[in-house]
């Protein structure tokens, strides 16, 4: 669960990345759990987030990259403050997902994966949200809206700033 | 939160037990109970807001009430659900609740004693047996669903919680454990239908000192959700399957890997497992017994293969997840190379059951090969979406139009989608078929993990096949090379279809290819990625073919075989569509018949959405 509000970019020394790691260091699977919590730190992986973990856990860069990379929570770039995950799952898409997607994309003016130039939303198309008995279902930030139609799509992002 | 007190033997739970029991019973008969389903799907619709309106008007009010939270009660068309119970009255279901219907329930019902009627779903008799049952339904898996605070263990434990652990502790040996499993014939409800007993038997002959079991709450499956309801309804009874499994294969560690998107079920899982280390029922010597424990949450990361075990593996291992081939199956080499036991959410949430009530009642229900019940998801174009459990062989019809209530405006029933990527889309002629392992994967589809589509005469097979496709090419690990290259050449040529650039060879090349990737493929993603494919060729090839042969999608859906136009009689020249039409593809004058410019036109559909003549059609 990612609080993501804070966009500072992180310098070498980000003392929370310090504790982090310190958190985790000589434990078992850690690279995963750690990549999660930075990125619920800065928003996103920066790279220099990713060098000090690789180094941390003594693990080549590549494969700290290859882990960030292979699961599609991770993002390298910048997020917007608030994430927008919209179903194309199944029940939605049989319920008309994929028009409410278009309105997303033409309220906000961005392509699904992408962020708003003020950083305020990012589009991230999801596969199921899990409350497909109200499809077609989208989820900002950990709160879920389902009925959708594409009507009431601006109401719903006007309640986040 | 009150401090929970440490458990040290067998006499104090079960006194704690009577205790908490006996506290219920009181209550039931001296506190008004206000109960609202605070599950993912009752939050989406609004549940947060109806908390707070009944909250508000019982302080208001100065009305003393019990209000409690509870997770799925498996209704989801009739979310938010609030539910009231009077002192020795019935537990009354009322359905589609808003804020201002919350504050009519309390002025009438909790005031009054009256029941509020037009907003009624149902009643029931507390205690009675039929209480869990509605309609066809038998809730074993879900029994306590709905009806707990899934936050409170003392909730739990006064409806038999953890009765199943003390017995197991006890009075029975992990071999008796297992044979007792074995007996129930119990398989595995993750997908591929595996017998649990079995499988916890090479696990537990492996040799080894260390071993783990792990709960495989991933659930990728888009349309399936009981897995999800499980744990943010009921996460006791898998922390409880894990300390059984755990004990019968000699397990002393295990891990529950949940996918990221449920963050309501890890909260619940992480409220549970500290609940239930406080009171010392995971942890080192549970129950005063040598049996100790240890269990982890794991956050997935997002990626749907990471479903698969061996992958799954991988991933809390730290690495990317691909699987690889087996053998050696976990049971032997599993999680850093040790014996390891990996099982379902739904699997594990059976188990208590099945040890408090005996195998051979839990083998009573069902059919001859598939015992107990299973938990569908009932999701699409059907009225009553929502979770329901029932025996293993009822037919798909009982489940759609019973249980389901037919198709949404009663339109008709085209096909069912059963078992999510990896499972196949059934025809009409099919409903009558049993629901158990055997009889699905004869009809080309399989159980997977439960999730019911339904889709109505405008659904277009040809693109729910493309749809699964885009999935399975966007999930697949890229390991292996049919899956990696050949579900994108597939993908490919249904995109041509549903552009009209098909040909009628390029059905044949479909089936060569789908089935090679069937047989070639290094996991269950790739092998069974192409059976969508072949399952609506099987049973909806006309509707292929008229794509192909005829440029026309006859379920309306794929946009470049459409075309927008308005029909001059109906249109009144109100001027709606022009203002919606983002393209500015519509013009005409007011109070005259409007044309739309094909050349401009996206297909996007908002104007005959905001038609009130339906003067706009598709043809
Ligand atoms: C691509 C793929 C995805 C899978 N996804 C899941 C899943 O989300 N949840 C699950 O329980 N099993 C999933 N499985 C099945 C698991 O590999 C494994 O069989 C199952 O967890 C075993 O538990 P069970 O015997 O209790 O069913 C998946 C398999 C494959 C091939
Ligand atoms: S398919 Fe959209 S929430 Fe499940």
């Amino acid at each position: 669960m990612c609080t993501c509000n804070n966009q500072s970019l992180p310098y070498e020394g980000d003392s929370r990345l310090t504790e982090l790691l310190e958190e985790y260091k000589g434990q078992k699977g850690a690279l995963i759990p750690l990549l999660q919590k930075t990125q619920s730190i800065f928003g996103y992986l920066p790279e220099p987030a990713l060098r000090r973990i690789a180094e941390s856990l003594k693990l080549p860069l590549s494969q700290v990259y290859g882990v960030a990379t292979f699961y599609s929570q991770f993002r390298l770039k910048p997020q917007g403050r608030h994430v927008i995950k919209v179903c194309q799952g199944t029940a939605c898409h049989v319920r008309g997902a994929s028009r409410i997607l278009d309105r997303l994309q033409r309220e906000l003016n961005i392509k699904p994966g992408e962020t708003t130039e003020d950083l305020r939303f990012t589009i991230e198309p999801v596969a199921c949200l899990g409350a497909c008995g109200l499809a077609p279902v989208m989820m900002v930030d950990d709160e879920a809206h389902g009925r959708l139609t594409p009507d009431v799509i601006p109401k719903i992002l006007a309640k986040y700033a | 939160m009150s401090t929970l007190k440490k458990i040290n033997n067998f006499v104090e739970l079960r006194q704690l037990r009577e205790q908490l029991k006996k506290n219920y019973q009181e209550s039931l008969s001296n506190e008004i109970k206000i109960i609202v389903g605070m599950g993912t799907c009752g939050i989406a619709a609004g549940a947060n807001d109806v908390m707070k309106a009944i909250i508000d008007e019982l302080q208001r009010r100065n009305i003393n009430a019990t209000v409690m939270q509870t997770g799925c009660i498996g209704m989801c068309a009739q979310e938010p659900i609030v539910e009231i119970i009077r002192p020795g009255e019935k537990r009354v279901t009322y359905g589609r609740i808003s804020p201002a219907d919350a504050k009519r329930l309390i002025e009438e019902h909790v005031l009054q004693g009256r029941i509020v009627e037009d907003l009624v779903v149902a009643t029931f008799e507390e205690g009675h047996p039929d209480e869990t049952n509605f309609y066809k339904q038998q809730r074993l898996v879900l029994r306590n669903c709905g009806h707990i605070d899934p936050e409170k263990i003392e909730d739990y434990i006064a409806r038999d919680g953890y009765m199943a652990l003390a017995r197991v502790l006890e009075q029975m040996t992990p071999e008796e454990v297992i044979e007792e499993i074995k007996a129930s014939g119990l398989r595995g409800r993750g997908g591929a239908g595996f017998l649990t007993g079995l499988k916890w038997s090479f696990a537990a002959k492996a040799p080894g000192d260390k071993k783990y079991v792990i709960c495989n709450a991933d659930e990728g499956d888009p349309g399936a959700f009981m897995d999800r309801s499980i744990m943010e309804g009921d996460p006791h009874s898998v922390l409880e399957g894990m300390l059984i499994g755990a004990y019968a294969i000699g397990a002393d560690e295990g891990y529950i890997y949940v996918r990221a998107e449920y963050p309501l079920a890890i909260k619940r899982l992480r409220t549970a497992l500290a609940q239930a280390e406080e009171m010392g029922l995971i942890g080192k010597n549970i129950l005063g017994t040598d049996f100790s424990f240890t269990l982890h949450i794991k956050e997935g990361a997002g990626a749907f293969v990471c479903g698969e075990e061996t992958a799954l593996i991988a991933s809390i291992e730290g690495k990317r997840g691909m699987p690889r081939p087996r053998p050696p199956f976990p049971a032997t080499s599993g999680l850093w190379g040790k014996p390891t036991n990996i099982n379902n959410v739904e699997t594990w949430a059976n188990v208590p059951i099945i040890i408090r009530n005996g195998a051979e009642w839990y083998a009573s229900i069902g059919t001859e090969t598939s015992k107990g019940t299973k938990v569908f998801a009932l999701t699409g174009k059907v009225k009553n979406t929502g979770l329901v459990e029932v025996p293993m062989g009822i037919t798909l019809r009982e489940i759609i139009f019973d249980i389901g209530g037919g198709i949404l405006k009663d339109k008709k029933f085209k096909a069912v989608q059963i078992g999510g990527p990896s499972g196949g889309c059934l025809p009409e002629e099919k409903l009558d078929l049993p629901v158990d392992y055997e009889s699905l994967t004869r009809a080309g589809a399989i159980m997977g993990s439960g999730g019911l589509v339904v889709m109505d005469q405008n659904t277009c097979m040809v693109d729910v096949a493309k749809f699964f496709l885009n999935f399975t090419r966007a999930e697949s690990c890229g390991k292996c090379t049919p899956c990696r290259e050949g579900i994108q050449r597939m993908r490919e040529i249904l995109q041509n279809i549903c552009k009209g650039k098909g040909t009628l060879e390029d059905l044949d090349r479909l089936e060569t290819l789908a089935n090679t990737i069937k047989d070639t493929a290094l996991c269950g993603l790739g092998q069974t990625a192409p059976n969508p494919v072949l399952t609506t060729l099987r049973y909806f090839r006309e509707e292929y073919e008229a794509h192909i042969r005829d440029k026309r999608c006859p379920a309306g859906i794929c946009q470049d075989l459409l075309t927008y136009f308005i029909q001059p009689e109906l249109c009144r020249g109100c001027t709606a569509c022009v203002r919606v039409c983002p393209v500015g593809a519509i013009s005409g004058e007011v109070r005259k018949p409007h044309v739309i410019d094909p050349e401009k036109c996206i297909k996007c559909g908002s104007c005959k959405e905001t038609c009130r003549f339906s003067a706009i059609a598709v043809k």
